[in-house]
């Protein structure tokens, strides 16, 4: 935890934002310890976790229990193409402590499985941690095409139920391929 | 409107002689009860059509309701999103004839900038559309015109049946008067201007 607290800048003036800020670090060095191999990182005050698949919920888990009672939002970026990038998706985390304002950014990259029928990447659900993921772990389904294991009511959120591709994947077309030509057409003579 | 059908009979003061049709059609078209599909901000210039300043009422359209079974004429004003499109076609279907559509702005006539998979390129597309209004969004004024429009339109081509514009069997009434006529040949039978105009044409072109 050497590189989180040595980065931080001291704001002497803030006591508050010093405070959650320890108690993140804190928060942060106990499951660094308790789990070897999840990197931490700091940028402008802002703290990362980077977490392999496998582990995340568990992770995920220890981390609630530490204090980060909060799930703020569950997000995804697709990196295909994307310059340096290691991992095809990087699932985003944003959790928050109620009692210390502390903030944490936990990352899970995932890769489309070679094979399989479907090609979702899947990733254990945190609904039984916070029921405030169902709809976001929804989202991120319907947009990104991650399967999540163990979700309650894995259904589409945003796009129609009969639509079939996941559009915010970069290999999708921005106009579509189509989806809603499949609609009936009214005419006067019909209607 | 006022016609009389035989010239040499004398009408009694005050009666005007007239088609069903066109009755129908004058009473329809001077009371117009628009349906606002307000989806973006076509509908904030479709509410100032409507309010005092535009003052839809001198038109006799100034009538909203929400409730498609009270309405005749469907306001598309603003995109319609994929997952809207059912919305829109049970409510077009729930409203009772005759009744007309307009669609309102660039983005309900053709998807406007939003050419994306969610969003329909074009109303038209799954909807019978009567009028169209160009802009983005458009001024009072066009959507004013474009109801003028429509009512001429009504006056024109609508029907007692209320079963308006019947459009297959205009299209091959079209089709026909177009494959029928030779698009080279200068039909002067019937215009006798241009029937002098080609005979002085002739004559100066022999003298020559």
């Amino acid at each position: 935890m050497s590189e989180a607290t040595s980065s931080r800048e001291p704001s002497s003036h803030d006591p508050a934002i010093t405070g959650s800020e320890r108690a993140a670090d804190e928060a942060i060095a106990a499951v660094t310890t308790a789990f070897p191999g999840v990197e931490s990182s700091v940028f402008r005050g802002q703290r990362r976790l980077v977490v392999p698949v496998e582990r995340s919920f568990t992770l995920l888990e220890s981390l609630k229990e530490a204090g980060f009672d909060l799930l703020v939002d569950v997000s995804c970026v697709d990196y295909l193409e994307y310059r340096g990038a290691k991992h095809r998706f990087g699932l985003v985390y944003l959790l928050a402590s109620t009692a210390t304002n502390a903030r944490l950014t936990v990352r899970v990259f995932v890769d489309e499985p070679v094979e399989g029928d479907d090609s979702c990447p899947v990733v254990r659900s945190v609904v039984p941690l916070w029921e405030g993921a169902n709809w976001l772990e929804r989202e991120v389904w319907d947009l990104f095409g991650i399967r999540f294991e163990g979700h309650p009511d894995l259904r589409r959120l945003v796009m129609p139920e009969e639509f079939a591709a996941h559009p915010l994947r970069k290999d999708y077309p921005l106009q579509g391929r189509g989806e809603r030509h499949n609609f009936p057409v009214l005419t006067r003579d019909r209607s | 409107m006022a016609v009389n059908p035989s010239p040499g009979l004398e009408l009694p003061e005050n009666v005007v002689v007239s088609r069903l049709d066109e009755l129908a059609n004058w009473c329809r078209k001077n009371s117009l009860w628009p349906m606002p599909f307000a989806t973006a901000c076509c509908g904030i210039e479709l509410m100032a059509t409507g309010a005092s300043k535009h003052d839809l009422a001198r038109f006799g359209a100034e009538v909203f309701r929400f409730s498609p079974r009270q309405c005749d004429l469907m306001i598309v004003a603003g995109r319609v999103v994929m997952k809207m499109l059912p919305v829109l076609q049970r409510i077009w279907l729930q409203m009772s004839e005759p009744k007309w559509c307009i669609s309102m702005g660039a983005c309900a006539s053709t998807g406007g900038v939003f050419d994306t998979y969610a969003v329909v390129q074009g109303i038209d597309r799954f909807i019978p559309v009567d009028m169209y209004v160009p802009g983005c969004p458009p001024r009072p004024e066009q959507l004013i015109q474009a109801i003028i429009d429509l009512q001429d339109k009504i006056q024109r081509e609508g029907t007692i049946t209320g079963r308006e514009f019947d459009t297959a069997g205009r299209q091959l009434r079209k089709r026909a008067l177009v494959e029928s006529a030779d698009p080279l040949t200068i039909d002067a039978s019937r215009n006798p201007v241009l029937q002098r105009r080609l005979s002085e044409f002739a004559e100066s072109s022999s003298a020559r």
